[in-house]
């Protein structure tokens, strides 16, 4: 009777089932989190496996230098560098327009605007984030694109500057957000003791807030950078496929991501030279924005200024 | 305002007593620093409405893109777009399989992306030691997030419709959706789970409960409106998502309805797709009204999650 007063593990643990439970679910819950890293090595040996066996028949040096790109037409060639310069020439455009904007939108929210404003603004930016891709590419098309063409008669119905344009706004949110997380993040303190010195507003915003929330920014920037290069439907829609190079915004060209689309929509067989070559620009595109994600994720944790 | 305004004029009488040398020489430096603050106000005055215009554009293209598509398209928002299958006519042409294929493809990946999900953001909170493995998975997370969308679609083609000869199946395209928005669901579930405060979990340990009893019966009711709040959002997200399932062979033009997992099918932002890249005024339009339909779903979406995320913070 004694031992049956005082509990001892098993009586505690009467119940079969709930020691079964603690036994499993760790284990259970272990593998879910795995399937991340399982997803990455996923992707990592897709992409190297068949590029790999794309460079076997086409050389890499001819893949990396070389300045045209036509592995869909006789006379083949399969340089990337009229791909990488289509996708540059659209991500310039859209950090151009969203990296100003976005910033100058944080400053204002953060700094300038009353709480019921930021109320307001702020979800809307989220809509304007949760947009689909193909909503905006139509929008590039049908709106952006015919008065591009208004303003500049020799424009192409495709062209680089209607769907870089739309790939800004579409990343404005993104950089407006994670800049003024940054800016929150600077301590009311700062800001006070430059009030206290007889600043203005813009005084305390550009020289106090900035440079203080400065790495925010820029890993802001830097991820809205490889947001636009690894955008797809806008300019598949509004960009035009034709792979050339050229810094001229008013004409068509085609980045890494459309021409992926354009291949995977025809009938190409599989184990060809020219289902190779979605691996091989797949690849490119992989590695630039890792290596820009990487970059961010480093300014932001090495030139964070601690207070 | 009249806060920074004291604080001005302060400093006016900082430099006053600071820089007079000489009596005579008072009004001088008096009237350089009254200039030099006017500018500086209206510099400010100047940004500060900078800074609203910019911020309004941002809103302003929200607004004309609204409007392009809605007065483009409202007018063939009607039962024949519900009802009939895509069509070469354009005065035929419906959504109904692109609307039911997308539904079908939520109907796999929400509970599958649900329960993998959060699995791994219950492991990574509560299980998981504070170790160098941890770290990885954590950090691998976020790469991920950042991976462009169409790369899944490579990963899906190769994987799912090849190597696991799934083909070019709703399941495919499930899968490969479920893999692009998992790293969305788990930081925002970690999120909600953090949320969830201590005392809690020590109250059910104190009960003599055990780790997943408390996991299970406490920390879990506790952030479930949380978690459902990341998931519909991650959601919605998959709903607009193209490229991907253009990678793994989604079909443009499908005149049936999916009757299992492993039929071949389309979903809405695809058909879409198919209608921009037509020339024709009277798909655009089409293309237009699809849109309409899409928003409308998202918007239904992102409107419950709003209606959770509310009676969570009431509950915290």
């Amino acid at each position: 009777m004694r031992s049956d007063a005082v509990p001892t593990r098993e009586s505690m643990f009467k119940n079969r089932k709930t020691h079964l439970m603690d036994r499993i679910m760790p284990v259970v819950l272990f593998l879910c989190a795995t399937l991340s890293i399982l997803t990455t090595i996923g992707i990592v040996f897709t992409l190297i496996g068949e590029t790999f066996n794309f460079f076997r028949q086409i050389p890499f040096i001819d893949f990396i230098t070389g300045t045209k790109w036509s592995p869909l037409i006789e006379p083949k060639s399969f340089g990337i560098w009229p791909l990488i310069s289509g996708t540059l020439l659209i991500t310039v455009i859209a950090c151009l327009v969203a990296v100003p904007l976005g910033l100058a939108s944080a400053i204002y929210l953060s700094e300038y605007a009353h709480k019921r404003v930021r109320g307001i603004v702020k979800p809307i930016l989220e809509v304007l984030a949760g947009v689909p891709t193909i909503v905006y590419g139509y929008f590039a098309l049908s709106l952006v694109t015919p008065v591009i063409r208004s303003l500049f008669s020799d424009a192409g119905v495709f062209n680089a500057l209607s769907a870089g344009i739309v790939v800004g706004i579409m990343i404005i949110p993104m950089v407006c957000s994670l800049s003024e997380d940054a800016m929150t993040a600077v301590p009311r303190s700062l800001r006070d003791g430059a009030y206290a010195l007889g600043a203005t507003r813009f005084e305390v915003a550009l020289k106090i807030v900035v440079p203080a929330a400065f790495s925010g920014i820029v890993a802001s920037a830097v991820l809205a950078f490889s947001r636009a290069i690894g955008e797809t439907m806008i300019v598949t829609v509004a960009a035009g496929s034709t792979p050339k190079l050229t810094g001229n915004p008013l004409e068509s060209i085609q980045t890494m991501t459309a021409y992926i689309v354009q291949v995977s929509l025809g009938d190409t067989p599989h184990g060809s030279v020219e289902y190779g070559t979605i691996f091989a620009v797949g690849m490119t595109l992989f590695v630039i924005t890792f290596l820009l994600n990487i970059l961010a994720q480093y300014v932001a944790r090495r030139f964070r200024e601690e207070y | 305002m009249s806060n920074v305004n004291a604080n001005l004029n302060m400093k006016t009488n900082v430099n006053k007593s600071k820089e007079e040398p000489t009596v005579g020489a008072k009004s001088i430096f008096v009237d350089a620093n009254r200039k030099q603050i006017a500018t500086r106000r209206r510099i400010d005055w100047l940004l500060r409405l900078l800074f609203l215009v910019a911020t309004s554009i941002g809103v302003l293209a929200l607004m004309a893109l609204l409007i392009d598509i809605v007065s483009n398209g409202i007018a063939r928002v009607q039962p024949e777009l519900f009802n009939n299958f895509p069509s070469r006519r354009a005065s035929e042409a419906g959504m109904k399989s692109a609307i039911v294929g997308s539904l079908y493809m939520l109907a796999i990946m929400a509970p599958l992306s649900f329960l993998l999900g959060v699995g791994a953001a219950i492991y990574l909170e509560e299980y998981a030691k504070k170790n160098r493995l941890t770290r990885i998975i954590q950090l691998n997370i976020s790469t991920l997030a950042g991976v462009p969308s169409i790369v899944y679609g490579i990963l899906g083609l190769t994987l799912f419709v090849r190597e696991l000869h799934l083909g070019r199946s709703l399941l495919s395209g499930a899968f490969t959706m479920t893999l692009l928005v998992l790293p969305i669901i788990i930081v925002s579930a970690q999120e909600a789970i953090r949320a969830v405060p201590k005392a809690r979990r020590d109250a059910s340990f104190a009960l003599g409960a055990t780790k997943w009893q408390t996991v299970s019966r406490s920390v879990l009711p506790s952030s479930i409106s949380g978690i459902l709040t990341g998931v519909i959002l991650a959601m919605s997200r998959a709903i607009g998502e193209t490229a991907p399932l253009v990678m793994i062979g989604a079909l443009t033009f499908v005149a049936f309805l999916p009757n299992g997992p492993m039929d071949s099918f389309t979903v809405m932002p695809i058909q879409i797709y198919n209608w921009v890249s037509r020339p024709q005024a009277s798909f655009q339009e089409l293309a237009a009204a699809g849109i309409i339909v899409l928003l409308v779903t998202l918007l239904i979406m992102n409107f419950s999650a709003i209606l959770l995320r509310n009676k969570y913070n009431k509950h915290i």
